[in-house]
């Protein structure tokens, strides 16, 4: 059988291709960010605090996009689902963006104080959400079924770890309240890193809607 | 023609239980002499829905519409083996009347072909060799009746008179629909209706054909992909002759089955 390559292919896969410079972008901000807290780099935390324009652009840019191609090309099946699911990752990755500018100025106000704790679990939640955005786009290019199922998986370890380091940081407030402010600042930047991964996680489900037409979400 | 089945006729419920079913094909093959075009194809056809058939050219679905009301007879050399039952008769039982089933299942055609006469006698020209009008009010009444059904008798209730011919394209097609819809057929067959019409035209035929379901059962070929989606509940994807997949439209436009429906359908080929 003859298979047409048409533009609207080309498309679709320029579509794939802004939508990993803008997670690449989203990861590389939360990592940045994260590191900052870690090293009390108060410099690299106002890159991530003034950087956060290129990936506002590519989210109207690619909003743009799928809109032109719904309308232009009136896709069907396989492909309206990949624009559909392009949609909501594009909101997803938007969202991790400014978490990364929250985890930055949560940062900033921590890096005031002398530091609560040794930092172990949040740069461990960090890497965790990292490797799941990662894991969710990996999976949207590849059309990978398991991948996108592992995503799901590893959001369990991120859950445990933010009640950990909520318990943890419980304990210090107790024992030095002198302690509360920054501590406050640390638990805020674990929710803000539990809800990466809850964003990668809803990458991950539009993967397996695009993939398979099943809708596993809320289950 | 010879029918190759001994199935008992049944009215079998919809899935959803909302609908019966109006047309029963079992393993039709259908023949031009030598040349086979279609095979082995059974499908449901439910009694006021609209089932769309859709196929690249040459798949088999006009031939398969035309198959539904014996339009294919008038073809030397057409062959079909295989049954075609609404309400329970075998069409092409040797008994069957071929004029009955014609005026059971109407069809309206691709290229709009009114008769050259007046609009209205267009409508009642059926009505008379049917002689299904017995008063010459009753002929006014049915003619007006389809033209409504037809949503096109506000356009021509003031020139009923006047020669069909000089009517837009959009609008002769409505009156061919009318002209079908005039015997009070309960099976409306539709061979790419919309297709020689300019978009306000075709957007006219697709409410209408919306509306019609209610009280007919419809069944639409079409080269158009966004009006299978828009206009019917069922589509069903024909290939090399072959009923390949199908199912409710929403499914087969967002999540076909079978692979080379999802290709059709997302114009990978055709």
């Amino acid at each position: 059988m003859e298979t047409h390559v048409r533009h609207f292919q080309d498309e679709l896969d320029e579509l794939k291709r802004r939508l990993l410079k803008m997670g690449g972008l989203a990861e590389e901000r939360l990592q940045l960010a994260v590191k900052a807290i870690v090293d009390r780099d108060l410099a690299a935390m106002d890159v991530v605090l003034s950087g956060d324009s290129d990936i506002n652009k590519l989210h109207v840019e690619i909003d743009d996009r799928c809109v032109k191609l719904l309308a232009l090309h009136q896709p069907m099946a396989v492909d309206l689902r990949s624009i559909v699911a392009a949609v909501k990752i594009n909101s997803d990755l938007e969202r991790v963006g400014d978490l990364a500018v929250n985890i930055a100025e949560a940062g900033q106000r921590y890096l005031q104080h002398a530091p609560v704790k040794e930092l172990i679990d949040i740069p461990r939640m960090a890497t965790i959400a990292q490797t799941m955005l990662r894991d969710a786009l990996d999976a949207f290019v590849r059309r990978d079924l398991d991948l996108a199922h592992s995503v799901l998986t590893a959001d369990d370890r991120l859950d445990e770890l933010k009640s950990q380091v909520f318990r943890d940081l419980l304990a210090h407030m107790l024992n030095d309240p002198s302690t509360i402010e920054a501590a406050l600042d640390l638990i805020l930047v674990s929710r803000h890193l539990e809800r990466v991964g809850d964003h990668a996680t809803n990458v991950a489900e539009d993967v397996i809607f695009m993939v398979s037409a099943k809708d596993v979400r809320h289950q | 023609m010879e029918s190759a089945s001994a199935t008992p006729s049944s009215i079998l419920a919809h899935p959803d239980g909302a609908a019966s079913v109006a047309i029963e094909v079992e393993s039709v093959s259908f023949f031009y002499g030598q040349k086979q075009a279609l095979t082995d194809i059974s499908i449901d056809i439910h009694a006021n829905r609209v089932t769309a058939f859709i196929g690249p050219s040459g798949c088999g679905k006009s031939t398969f519409l035309r198959a539904l009301n014996r339009m294919n007879d008038v073809i030397p050399g057409a062959r079909l083996t295989g049954s075609v039952r609404i309400g329970g008769e075998d069409v092409y039982a040797p008994t069957a009347d071929v004029v009955a089933v014609r005026r059971r299942v109407g069809m309206v055609f691709q290229k709009s072909n009114p008769f050259p006469k007046t609009i209205f006698e267009n409508v009642a020209y059926g009505l008379r060799v049917n002689g299904l009008a017995g008063t010459r009010g009753e002929l006014a009444n049915r003619v007006e009746e389809s033209l409504q059904a037809a949503a096109i008798w506000d356009e021509v209730k003031d020139r009923l008179h006047t020669s069909a011919l000089g009517l837009s394209g959009g609008q002769q097609q409505r009156l061919c629909i009318a002209r079908a819809l005039a015997t009070r057929p309960a099976i409306l067959l539709m061979d790419e209706p919309a297709s020689a019409l300019d978009p306000i035209a075709t957007q006219r035929i697709e409410e209408l054909v919306y509306q019609l379901k209610n009280d007919y059962t419809i069944v639409i070929v079409t080269h158009n992909m966004q009006q299978a989606a828009r206009v019917s509940d069922t589509t069903a994807f024909f290939w090399l002759g072959r009923l390949l997949e199908c199912g409710p439209t929403e499914r087969i436009f967002t999540d076909p089955a079978e692979k080379l429906t999802e290709d059709y359908v997302t114009g990978r080929f055709g």
